[in-house]
């Protein structure tokens, strides 16, 4: 084709993203997309269906009826038990994912309302070291389903942790033992409890409160699994099949009972909660 | 200070002392009194100064008694029960009746292999979701009939391989804690070797949970924690002091009933004395329980674990931060996510 030769074209360098305030890059297709873009596709890549973090406000927004969210979270923090120190203090840890999120811990809980219907709902942000659970997320996990059974409404919880906080050593395993002894007298009191699994759900958390949901539902993309790729090829060194801990391993597994869109989350909730309508 | 086989060393030459000083004759009695006491005094003078990640290496000395030898000896007629009843039967993870001091019990146990052989039969007590499954079976079995349940906690973590995934085995590791949470009958774990994460945890939830002098109890092995935290392979023995696992420890913490003294040197190097002290506290806790009515006793679990957590009030100023929305959003950096 004669009529390109020594034509000059503008170079445009896509690894740089021209300005971060309005643009990203994304991980997945590479593309050049506008923030505001994604933003209101609820953090879906507009171009090839990639799902980025939520935070724990734009999970709510997401889920909930409009201006319709009390926060009912305890007002509390990490404590430093062990008074651990690795590579940072763990206090240093808190501080600084305390700055980037803007909350206290790695988990919201509150009062509210989706398509009309009171629930207490629960929503984890894996900024926050890893949505790493300790004695906090424990605690007002355990709050929420107290709030639950004393509204007499369903209680909902959004999980993406990578499992228990280190840091915290036993006394965050057994978060693992004090949000299950509740989680029973949920139960005891017939009131549902939803769990939804983003990525990644894994862990202590996936080995506890998140698998003992009386309906489980993933999104879309979510990692589930109980041990890290890491650990299982650092312990056994076994090959792992290519949809490993998916949602759709999980999903074809029996872990879950549906994978769901997150556009579709919403619409989900709302027709299931329709058929606990007489009861909670 | 001297190492446990330098001191094994010098056990060793002793008996050989014995032995000459039976055959030949000659009188090294004295000799032999004095290595004797010597050994005695450097035994004690290493365990008084024993660091946390020394600890750990004890608590998986193949040569400690296992759950299965503790159950021999210190319970009657072990009737070993097996299977799932959906996919097989674990041998990381016993279950069965047995008899202490007269009454019947229900055992969940797990157990570890000491040879190649033994091992992948045991998978090194590493349980799959058919394990966690069968002690569900079990301890239900035993709230039917009024049996208290014994655990006995010992293993490196839940076995974590592809197969333990497709079953499912953090939800049988929810539906294990689940069934001990509401599971009317008195039960008692004891952590005899590692007490591993959620795979120790599983078949931990108890109304008392006892822990052998060297037996550790820990989110994470030490080297996960160096793995993760410090990103670094050589750095588990500060990880092991700073995840505070040991039984000492864990018992300052207020998260363990009490701690069962092992005799010098560890649990197998007097297992008579061990047995002893273990089956001694296991007689002396079942019969306090067994006094509680059920009610109160559920009630009395119930707020042991409700209450288990540190965390501080958050201080005016900091609350009416957080009250305001100020989370940014979307792309800030992430950490990365622990793995246990």
């Amino acid at each position: 084709m004669s009529i390109f030769k020594d034509k000059q074209y503008l170079r445009v360098n896509v690894d740089k993203v021209p300005d971060e305030s309005l643009w990203m890059k994304c991980k997945a297709c590479g593309e050049l997309i506008f923030k505001r873009r994604v933003r209101e596709n609820n953090n879906i890549c507009p171009n090839c269906g990639e799902y980025f973090f939520l935070t724990v406000e734009e999970r709510i927004e997401m889920l909930v009826d409009e201006d319709n969210f009390d926060n009912i979270s305890k007002s509390i923090e990490a404590d430093d038990p062990l008074e651990f120190v690795d590579r940072k203090s763990y206090q240093e840890r808190v501080e600084q994912a305390q700055g980037v999120t803007g909350l206290p811990d790695a988990i919201v809980v509150g009062r509210t309302k989706i398509n009309e219907v009171a629930v207490i709902l629960g929503v984890m942000d894996f900024r926050f070291i890893g949505g790493s659970m300790g004695s906090v997320m424990g605690e007002q996990i355990c709050h929420g389903m107290e709030t639950a059974i004393a509204d007499k409404c369903p209680f909902i919880l959004v999980s993406s942790s990578g499992g228990a906080r280190l840091q915290e050593g036993l006394f965050s395993l057994l978060q693992m033992a004090k949000t299950t002894a509740v989680r029973a007298k949920l139960a005891d009191v017939g009131l549902p409890f939803i769990s939804i699994m983003t990525y990644p759900t894994s862990g202590g958390v996936q080995a506890s409160i998140a698998s003992l949901g009386d309906i489980i539902i993933a999104e879309r993309g979510a990692m589930i699994g109980f041990a890290g790729r890491r650990v299982i090829q650092h312990t056994i060194a076994q090959e792992l099949p290519s949809n490993y801990q998916t949602d759709t391993f999980a999903f074809e597994h029996g872990a879950i009972d549906r994978v769901v869109k997150r556009d579709h989350m919403r619409e989900e909730l709302s027709t299931l909660l329709s058929f606990f309508a007489e009861v909670a | 200070m001297s190492d446990e086989r330098t001191l094994d060393l010098l056990e060793a030459k002793i008996e050989e002392l014995k032995q000459l000083n039976v055959m030949d004759g000659i009188d090294l009695s004295s000799e032999i009194a004095k290595l004797e006491k010597k050994l005695v005094e450097l035994r004690r003078e290493l365990y008084a100064n024993l660091s946390d990640w020394e600890r750990v290496k004890i608590a998986r000395n193949p040569k400690r008694p296992y759950a299965l030898d503790y159950i021999q000896t210190i319970f009657t007629g072990f009737y070993e029960l097996h299977g799932d009843r959906m996919i097989g039967d674990d041998r990381a993870l016993l279950t069965g009746l047995a008899q202490l001091n007269g009454q019947t019990v229900v055992i969940v146990a797990q157990q570890k292999g000491r040879s190649t052989e033994e091992n992948k039969e045991r998978f090194f007590g590493m349980a799959r979701p058919q394990g966690y499954r069968k002690g569900v079976r079990a301890m239900k079995l035993a709230e039917r009939f009024g049996f208290p349940v014994i655990t006995f906690i010992d293993t490196p973590g839940a076995y974590p391989g592809v197969e333990s995934e497709e079953a499912n085995i953090g939800g049988a590791i929810a539906e294990s804690l689940l069934t001990m949470s509401q599971l009317r009958t008195p039960i008692l774990s004891v952590v005899i070797g590692e007490g591993g994460s959620g795979g120790a945890l599983a078949i931990g939830v108890a109304d008392r949970v006892l822990m052998l002098e060297n037996a550790v109890y820990s989110v994470i092995t030490p080297e996960g924690a160096a793995a993760i935290l410090w990103k670094e392979k050589d750095k588990t023995k500060e990880a092991a002091a700073a995840l505070n696992l040991t039984a000492e420890h864990l018992s300052e913490l207020g998260l363990i009933d009490t701690v069962i003294p092992e005799p010098l040197g560890g649990a197998h190097k007097d297992f008579d004395q061990t047995v002893e002290a273990l089956k001694a506290s296991l007689v002396g806790f079942l019969n306090e329980l067994r006094k509680i009515k059920l009610d109160k006793l559920l009630d009395a679990r119930f707020k042991r674990y409700r209450s288990i957590g540190s965390y501080r009030e958050l201080g005016v100023s900091e609350q009416e931060a957080y009250s305001e929305e100020t989370a940014p959003s979307g792309d800030a950096p992430v950490e990365e996510a622990p793995d246990e």
